[in-house]
């Protein structure tokens, strides 16, 4: 996840302040963890130093004096690249719940205490009562459609790994059987 | 097993239900509270279709008991099971199951009509449903014209307009698209929770189980998780210490 480039993309609306670019990222990303303003901060500094951003202007109307930035040419350049650029499709898997099965079976299968069978039955129910929540946030009236994009691709991924579960849970026996012969 | 107190509306007991040598029910037991949306789910072949049927007086399971409101489902004859789904049970399988020489008006006017109302009220009270589901625009159409996610919402449409207190859906998104799935759920669970009334929803699909109040799970039919469901390696010390190792990776 590119914070720079997702500033970059905010700025493209026009010069903006720190805290306005904030302001729009969690309002855009609302299940998204809000940015830290400091974070905002040192991701503008490098965006200048790296010649993508500038600085447009000051304002203080009676307030502390804010600066206003804005994308350059270049920054736009590589804010287009960014946007076309394919992210390789997952190649490593390394995921806390496989690992979690994978050992406990290990461990099953060596006498020691471990039920993979009964983890994945727990963690599935935990997986089905986010989605209930994600569900029914999601489809509450008057949800505005940047909760609904994000609620949506969250239980998107929380299905494919509870349909992994299902399936994993079917193959307990076999995997087991395979350690075992091993 | 239901988390609400009280009396379930419906309630089957220790159901068995064999198909020649298939054991389709072994044992399955599950309630249902009033207005309560319920997800039946579970792995092809679980028993999720027949534990369906034998809860909503399609099919009557080899031993158990089926209650809704105080009254046994299972003994009931062919003509009081029949009358139940006409008035107080409505139904609904993957494919709407429309009725294609009649309009989408007079397929949802039916029932009514068979519960003895008068022909201007039965399409009044078959417009006002069809409207809840956005589907006013189709009512003059015939069921072949229209998209799977439009006669889906039809087919609920005519399943509650009867005030049905409870409707069964047999996957009822099995044919549409996610987003088309999403218009029909969301419109079920809509108008259910407006007028109370219980859903028992057949899925395989966790996205159509998470519209539900809760899931019960199948397998080899039975309940998993209940008294008696046997896991593959049993032992409470040991799924407490996975649910343990869990909590602390939360904490670190
Ligand atoms: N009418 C029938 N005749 C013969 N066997 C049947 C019949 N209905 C169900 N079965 C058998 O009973 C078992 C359970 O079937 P059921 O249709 O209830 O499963 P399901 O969970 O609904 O599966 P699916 O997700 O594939 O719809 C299966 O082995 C099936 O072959
Ligand atoms: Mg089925």
């Amino acid at each position: 996840m590119s914070t720079r480039h997702i500033v970059l993309g905010l700025l493209a609306a026009g010069p903006s302040h720190g805290y306005d670019l904030k302001r729009r990222h969690d309002e855009r990303f609302p299940q998204a963890r809000p940015l830290a303003y400091g974070q905002v901060y040192t991701t503008l500094q490098r965006l200048v130093r790296d010649g993508l951003a500038e600085v447009d202007g000051t304002d203080a109307d009676g307030g502390p004096e804010r600066t206003r930035y804005r994308a350059t040419d270049k920054g736009s350049v590589e804010l287009a690249q960014w946007l076309g650029e394919i992210t390789p499709p997952a190649p490593f898997v390394t995921n806390e719940i496989f690992a979690k099965v994978v050992v406990a079976t290990l461990v099953a299968a060596s006498g020691e205490s471990a039920d993979p069978a009964a983890y994945l039955r727990e963690q599935r129910a935990a997986h089905m009562a986010r989605m209930r929540e994600l569900t029914a946030l999601k489809t509450a009236p008057g949800t505005d459609l940047a909760t609904v994009l994000s609620a949506d691709y969250a239980l998107n991924h929380l299905d494919a790994d509870l349909r992994w579960m299902n399936t994993t849970a079917g193959r307990l026996a076999a995997l087991t059987e395979e350690i075992n012969t091993a | 097993m239901s988390t609400h107190g009280g009396t379930p509306l419906l309630a089957a007991r220790e159901l068995y239900k064999s198909y020649g040598r298939a054991e389709a029910l072994r044992g399955a037991s599950v309630e249902l509270a009033e207005g309560e949306i319920l997800a039946l789910t579970g792995a092809s072949g679980s028993g999720k279709s027949t534990l369906l049927h034998c809860l909503a007086g399609i099919v009557r399971p080899d031993d158990g008991a089926v209650v809704y409101d105080r009254r046994r489902v299972d003994r009931m004859s062919e003509d009081e099971r029949s009358l139940l789904r006409r008035t107080e049970f409505g139904v609904v399988f993957q494919f709407a199951q429309l009725i294609p020489e009649l309009t989408v008006l007079d397929n949802v006017s039916l029932p009514l009509l068979l519960a003895g109302a008068s022909r201007p009220d039965a399409h009044a009270k078959a417009g006002e449903w069809l409207e809840r589901f956005g589907a006013l625009g189709q009512v003059t159409a015939r069921p072949g014209q229209l998209s799977g996610g439009q006669a889906q919402r039809v087919a609920l449409a005519r399943a509650l307009a009867t005030g049905a207190r409870i409707v069964f859906a047999d996957e009822p998104t099995g044919a549409l698209d996610s987003l088309a799935a999403e218009q029909t759920m969301t419109a079920l669970v809509h108008a259910a929770r407006e007028t109370g009334t219980a859903v028992v929803l057949v899925t395989h699909d966790a996205q159509v189980a998470a519209y539900a109040d809760r899931e019960v799970q199948l397998r080899d039919g039975k309940v998993v998780g209940a008294p008696g469901f046997a896991p593959v390696s049993a032992s409470a010390s040991v799924s407490a210490s996975a649910s343990a190792s869990a909590s602390e990776e939360e904490r670190a």
